[in-house]
């Protein structure tokens, strides 16, 4: 049968791509658009390193079916800098050292961003909490949370 | 392999004519929390996929002759973030929170929790606690279901082929009433309930308790809704006796299996002290509002 035609908003921009029904968003970026800063941990929504935002909300990105993009708005690590510049939750875990192998980065910067966007300026308790569905094998939450909070400051003198 | 299809149609009565006119397993989809992790297991081979998220009826939050109306796709974040239903029914809130992290509560629905029919589902001892009555839609019209009528073993529900839940209706609350879930995790987040307890609870003026509804989850096939723990509270102060004489039919209620994550002793036992601290919270409430 037929693969399925899909028109969808990433980063602001408009991409087209063909796929299977049983597709994940997260194959979809991967495999079809070959973005792929968005990561795959676990494929059942337990390790949050597939996270994007699709129309303003958080989610798996192992969760969506790449069908149900059609339409929407995606918002992935790579629209995350602008050029060069990093997003002040990227500068700041690069200077604190919140990531050591990186695989669960993209989905806490993208968790992180969405925590930040509807709360600048969250408790230390907030942000593990928000967090919790983001699994990291080798950095230890500690320099992650620490990032967070760096980059909610900064953010917040504007 | 057939090929798998996905359709998402606008209303109810073309979902249903989509579900109900497959010749193959069509499956509803709402949030795909459970659906999507049970195909790419391969535990189940729709061909055909029906999401319902686009259809008004299931999406929002609103009040309706005093109580509160929530379409049953409604995702589990719009529900925590709605400050007039989190108000009104704070147990209902309790459950929904604990589901998985804040990406799976992005896309999670109640209808969802509840038609998946987990015995172990966070959201339905509470929502059973508090009353609430599910609107089916399907081939032969709509019913209007009370919500403990739907799970009934694991994995299954008493929908028929073709039935949506489209809505749950929660009632008006008289004043002073207050409920509650807990649940019993190894981890406090990111786990499955071995024990879960939702309580719901009235007072009159004097304090004394007017109407109780008890239920406890992951202690058998299915949610139960305990009268005998709820006789225990009505036309007492919610006293120690009554909290003992509660966590007694709590225990005495449980039907649980021996599991990785507790054997039957266990989930007897601990399904008393939850039923009690439980029942404490929504005594609290009852008294604040
Ligand atoms: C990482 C992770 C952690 C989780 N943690 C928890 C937890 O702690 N506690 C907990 O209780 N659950 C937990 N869950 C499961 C929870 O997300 C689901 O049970 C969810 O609530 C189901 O809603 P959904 O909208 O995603 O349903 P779907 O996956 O779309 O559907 C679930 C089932 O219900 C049917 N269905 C859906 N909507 C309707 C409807 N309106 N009418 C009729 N049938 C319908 C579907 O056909 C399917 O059989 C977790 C899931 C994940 C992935
Ligand atoms: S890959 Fe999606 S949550 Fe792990
Ligand atoms: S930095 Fe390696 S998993 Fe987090």
């Amino acid at each position: 049968m037929a693969k399925n035609h899909i028109t969808t908003t990433i980063n602001g921009d408009e991409y087209e791509f063909l796929c299977d029904t049983e597709q994940t968003l997260l194959d979809c970026l991967r495999d079809e658009l070959f973005m792929t800063g968005t990561k795959e941990g676990c494929a059942s929504g337990d390790c949050g390193a597939c996270n994007v935002m699709l129309d303003g909300q958080l989610v798996c990105s192992c969760l969506v079916l790449g069908v149900e993009a059609d339409g929407k708005s995606v918002e992935t690590i790579e629209g995350m800098a602008h050029g060069d510049k990093l997003h002040p939750l990227q500068q700041k875990f690069l200077e604190l050292n919140g990531l050591q192998c990186g695989i669960c980065t993209p989905g806490i910067l993208i968790a992180a961003k969405a925590l930040l966007d509807r709360n600048p300026d969250p408790t230390e308790t907030e942000i593990r909490y928000w967090l919790a569905g983001n699994l990291c094998r080798c950095t230890g939450y500690d320099k992650v949370v620490r990032s967070v909070q760096a980059a909610a400051e900064e953010m917040r003198k504007g | 392999m057939d090929d798998l299809r996905y359709e998402a149609p606008g209303t109810l009565e073309a979902a249903v004519a989509l579900l109900a006119g497959e010749k193959g397993e069509a499956r509803v989809m709402a949030g795909g929390t459970d659906v999507l992790v049970l195909l790419h297991g391969d535990i189940i081979e729709p061909d055909l996929l029906v999401d319902i998220k686009n259809i008004p009826e299931l999406n929002g939050i609103t009040q309706e002759n005093g109580g509160w109306r929530v379409g049953a796709a409604t995702n589990c974040m719009d529900i925590v973030d709605h400050q007039e239903f989190s108000a009104a029914w704070p147990g209902v809130i309790d459950g929904v929170k604990l589901i998985g992290s804040i990406q799976v509560k992005g896309r999670a629905s109640i209808g969802g929790n509840l038609a998946n029919a987990s015995p172990g589902a966070d959201t339905v001892p509470a929502i059973m606690a508090a009353g609430a009555t599910a609107t089916v839609f399907g081939p032969k019209g709509q019913r209007e279901v009370p919500v403990e009528d739907i799970a009934i073993a694991p994995g299954k529900t008493s929908l028929a082929k073709g039935e949506i839940i489209v809505s749950f209706f929660f009632p008006p609350r008289p004043p002073h009433s207050g409920g509650a879930y807990l649940r019993f995790t190894p981890r406090t987040e990111m786990d499955i309930a071995v024990v879960g307890v939702g309580i719901d609870l009235t007072l009159d003026d004097g304090g004394t308790c007017q109407a109780a509804r008890v239920v406890l989850g992951a202690v058998a096939a299915r949610a139960l809704l305990v009268d005998e723990a709820a006789a225990t509270l009505i036309g007492t102060a919610v006293d120690d006796d009554a909290l003992a004489n509660l966590a007694a039919a709590a225990s005495a209620a449980c039907r649980p299996i021996d599991d990785k994550r507790g054997t039957k002793e266990f989930r007897v036992k601990v399904a008393a002290v939850l039923a009690r601290r439980t029942a404490l919270i929504a005594l609290q409430r009852a008294k604040q509002s």
